[in-house]
């Protein structure tokens, strides 16, 4: 007779209290494969704490965007957000998908330009460009997005000096009616700051008006915010129009689609309440169609999505380290994915699976990552199966962020695979060594004497 | 006549000072001749009275929170469908109607039949769109802000008279007559609701609230007003009294008919010294004082069972004035084993 | 090691400890972990039981018992 799997033995004391409408009743499922891989083998073989990718997801997501929006409207560019994941082969997948690069920073840019990105596919955002990257940009014919008048200025005084002509657009930034109004990026729509860097730009001769685009914040659960935000786009698009006769090529919706995590704080689970593709398609698209933009002159939708794109497609696999009480007699588990690994800890209750069987009793329990720090906590409260040492488990949709805003804290970062198409197992980054930590040091003559 | 034979499953058996509605809505149901029904609890906490009310609840299941997700709930409501065949569910939580809506499909394809509004009903007479509704919709409704921070909170104080009522995204309200008030009731709205939490102009005056029944074609099949009388420190009608109150009923009849309501409802309302009357909130779902309403000749409940089914329901024109209701509590006495079982075993 | 011989254990793995009203719930391996100590029967015992009928090592096992008496001995459902 084969042995049962052992589950340590718990005991939970029952608070009756008031019923109230808030907290027990979890059902927490095994996850022993991802994409069809079986966790444990991947974790005997690439080690502990692990990322995973899943290239099937990341494909099948990227197929369901582009269906949602070209149904809709009859010309449809997506542009990956660098800063989302910019691991090369996850880059090359969006890349290989039809996706130009989107950038906020003159290393993202360089990183594109390594990736394959042709110049004109870059677009080129964010508040910090330099003299030296605008110059490239503008070489390159890469799309330059103008987040303030002293970059305008600064282009206009580069294309000026070198001779040389930029492709541009501006970044707008408006009242959709909804909290936090983000007004620190892009040129206001309201006061006018907007319409007059247009009539600026079309008045520059090195200057190209390309397109318009606003991004209108992170995490939007509703739809309508965007389609208030494409009607202003269009709105200004028109008034261009009318004014020079001259028709913009694009209009750059940005990002903030949600991805199906839950959001700390939210009553709801991010899976029922997120906006599917369609919604958000659905209100875009009407907002540019309905507009007074003529039919034949419908300018290119450009979306720069990243975290509803590649959130789903990532996970992080780890091992319970030990277990505790705390001083209330509540549970608390210490695992070795620390929020060093998995930043976005600090705005989602992540979902996590034990990879093994559990008989189906939850008890509440901290989950505690490995890093010396008291903010290092994964859920602050959850309820959760019985793990012992050694059990592992896994953390779902991390896809994004946690790759480009993960901490070399205390410890080195460890390996990153990718399931290809064919299950094949590829590891895409190596674990950091502390070679590779400290080969940049340089250590003053008078301190590398060794130590007596 | 034979009756006809239903299974109906019916949630909040909370049957506690700040009563859900389940109980009173099987009263009405178990009081109709037209069926015979068996009833199946569904339950969220193992203390919920209705769950050890056997001369009422037929049989009781834990099910999972809605923050649980609706696939958790689903997975749930098949397992017990499967035992149980179930005809009809009416869910009676504010807090859970998001999850049966996205799941009404779904549990249309098993074969279990709910009335419920659409969920672009839903989403607009939230507390949050309030306003906005009151304009489209041309009424009263006291100005609200949504507010997502203790500094958002401070600056809309600002413009504010006090008192100003705070309200949790889907429960609770309470008065705040200061800033440090205010403060306190919005950390614990935002810890037990999540965001936002309104705030709201209070409006001085007689709470009046109306029950109401649309069929989804804009036709009000039956509404019935009632004054509180006295209201408990959660802000609960503890006793009411039914009125005759023609702007009331117009008010519901409007409303319904404009948005094509499918489903109970309960518009509660203001009316100041002069008269006017302001909707404070709409919920989306029959309200825990509905036996009133049997009581005078308007057996919701029934009415909404035989909507669910597609059977023929004439509208109710007419109910007794001056009908009260007394609300009390009572203590069951409960075995020990009943309680082991259902946490144990998550049936009753 | 005994267990306060009022503490009722039903057969789903539902405790009541009649002196204080605390009701609780047990998963299998505790539910079976606590049959054997009202059985009298010492950790030494019960490690070995548990060793045959379970995938896990000594180390693993003596550690989460120890556990577990301990969470009884918070919850004042041992005898002192």
């Amino acid at each position: 007779m084969s042995k049962q799997v052992f589950e340590r033995p718990t005991i939970t004391k029952l608070s009756p209290g008031v019923p109230s409408k808030h907290g027990v009743g979890t059902v927490i499922a095994p996850m022993p494969m991802i994409d069809g891989v079986k966790v444990d083998d991947l974790m005997d073989t690439y080690g502990s704490p692990l990322y995973v990718f899943s290239e099937r997801t990341i494909r099948r997501t990227m197929e369901d965007v582009k269906r949602a929006f070209s149904v809709r409207y009859p010309k449809v560019q997506m542009a990956w957000s660098y800063k989302t994941n910019y691991l090369d082969s996850i880059c090359r997948i969006f890349h290989q998908e039809g996706s130009w690069a989107e950038v906020v920073s003159g290393f993202e840019y360089d990183k594109a330009i390594r990736n394959g990105v042709k110049g004109e596919n870059i677009i080129f955002n964010g508040p910090a460009k330099s003299a030296e990257e605008l110059e490239k940009a503008a070489k390159n014919g890469s799309f330059i997005h103008i987040d303030h008048f002293d970059e305008l200025f600064m282009l206009s005084d580069v294309c000026q000096r070198k001779d040389i002509e930029a492709r541009v657009s501006i970044r707008v930034n408006m009242d959709v009616g909804i909290y936090p109004k983000w007004d620190r990026f892009g040129l206001n729509y309201e006061n006018g700051e907007a319409w007059d860097a247009l009539n600026r730009i079309m008045l520059n001769p090195k200057l190209k008006l390309m397109g318009l685009h606003t991004h209108i914040g992170t995490y939007m659960m509703s739809t309508d915010a965007y389609r208030i935000a494409a009607a202003k786009l269009a709105a200004l698009a028109d008034e261009v129009a009318k004014k020079f006769d001259y028709y913009i090529s694009y209009i750059d919706m940005g990002g903030g689609f949600a991805s199906k995590n839950t959001l700390r704080g939210a009553y709801l689970s991010g899976e029922d309440t997120t906006p599917s593709f369609d919604e958000y398609a659905e209100a875009i698209t009407s907002a540019i169609i309905d507009s007074q933009i003529k039919p034949d002159k419908l300018p290119t939708l450009i979306l720069e999505t990243g975290r509803a794109l590649i959130d789903n497609a990532g996970y992080i696999s780890g091992t319970v380290l030990a277990n505790k009480r705390l001083s209330d007699s509540r549970r608390a588990t210490i695992v070795d994915v620390g929020v060093n690994l998995l930043f976005t800890a600090f705005w989602y209750d992540h979902k996590i699976h034990p990879v093994g069987n559990h008989s189906g009793l939850v008890e509440e329990t901290t989950i505690y990552g490995p890093l010396c720090m008291n903010i290092d906590v994964l859920r602050p409260s959850l309820m959760f199966p019985a793990l012992k040492r050694g059990d592992r488990f896994v953390v779902t949709r991390t896809g994004a962020y946690n790759n480009t805003q993960w901490l070399q804290f205390i410890t080195t970062r460890p390996n990153v695979v990718l399931i290809g198409m064919n299950r094949d197992i590829h590891q895409i980054r190596k674990a950091e060594t502390l070679e590779y930590i400290t080969v940049n040091e340089i250590i003053p003559e008078y301190l590398s004497k060794k130590l007596k | 006549m034979s009756r006809i034979k239903v299974t109906v499953a019916v949630t909040g058996l909370n049957n506690i000072d700040s009563p859900g509605p389940g109980i009173p809505v099987i009263r009405g149901i178990r009081e109709s001749r037209d069926f015979d029904t068996r009833i199946i609890g569904l339950a969220y906490e193992h203390l919920e009275p209705g769950i050890y009310m056997s001369d009422l609840v037929d049989k009781t299941y834990m099910i999972p929170y809605p923050s649980e997700g609706k696939d958790a709930l689903f997975k749930r409501l098949l397992e017990i469908h499967e035992k149980e065949k179930l005809d009809v569910i009416i869910p009676n939580f504010d807090a859970e109607l998001f999850s049966f809506i996205k799941l009404e499909k779904a549990l249309g394809k098993a074969g279990i039949k709910t009335y419920l509004p659409t969920l672009e009903q839903f989403e607009e007479r939230n507390k949050s769109n309030l306003s906005t509704y009151g304009k489209k919709y041309g009424v009263n409704v006291p100005s609200g802000i949504e507010v997502f921070s203790i500094s958002d909170l401070s600056n809309t104080l600002k413009s504010m008279k006090y008192p100003v009522m705070i309200k949790g995204k889907y429960y609770d309200a309470y008065p705040a007559y200061s800033e440090e008030q205010a403060v306190a009731y919005f950390s614990k709205m935002s810890a037990k609701w999540g965001f936002p939490v309104i705030v709201q102009e209070f409006v001085k005056g007689t709470e009046v609230n109306v029950i109401a029944l649309g069929d989804g074609k804009g036709n009000l099949i039956a509404a019935v007003p009632m004054r509180k009388q006295y209201i408990t420190d959660k802000g609960k009608a503890w006793g009411g009294i039914t009125i005759e109150d023609q702007s009331m009923l117009d008010l519901a009849k409007k409303i319904i008919s404009q948005t094509k309501w499918k489903g109970g409802m309960e518009l509660e309302l203001i009316r100041n010294s002069e008269g006017q009357l302001y909707l404070l909130e709409i919920n989306p779902r029959i309200p825990a004082w509905v036996y009133l309403a049997v009581g005078v000749g308007q057996n919701i409940p029934e009415a909404l069972l035989k909507l669910t089914l597609g059977l023929e329901v004439k509208p109710y024109t007419r109910y007794d004035v001056g009908k009260m209701f007394v609300r009390y509590s009572y203590d069951m006495i409960v075995d020990l084993e009943s309680f082991s079982k259902l946490t144990t075993t998550g049936e009753l | 090691m005994p267990i306060k011989a009022n503490i009722a254990l039903s057969e789903n793995g539902f405790v009541f400890n009649p002196s204080t009203g605390d009701s609780y719930t047990l998963n299998n391996t505790g539910k079976e972990a606590l049959a054997f100590i009202k059985e009298g029967k010492d950790i030494s015992q019960i490690t070995s039981i548990m060793l045959e009928r379970y995938d896990v090592d000594r180390i693993t096992l003596e550690r989460y018992l120890a556990d577990f008496v301990n969470d009884l001995r918070i919850n004042n459902l041992m005898e002192e």
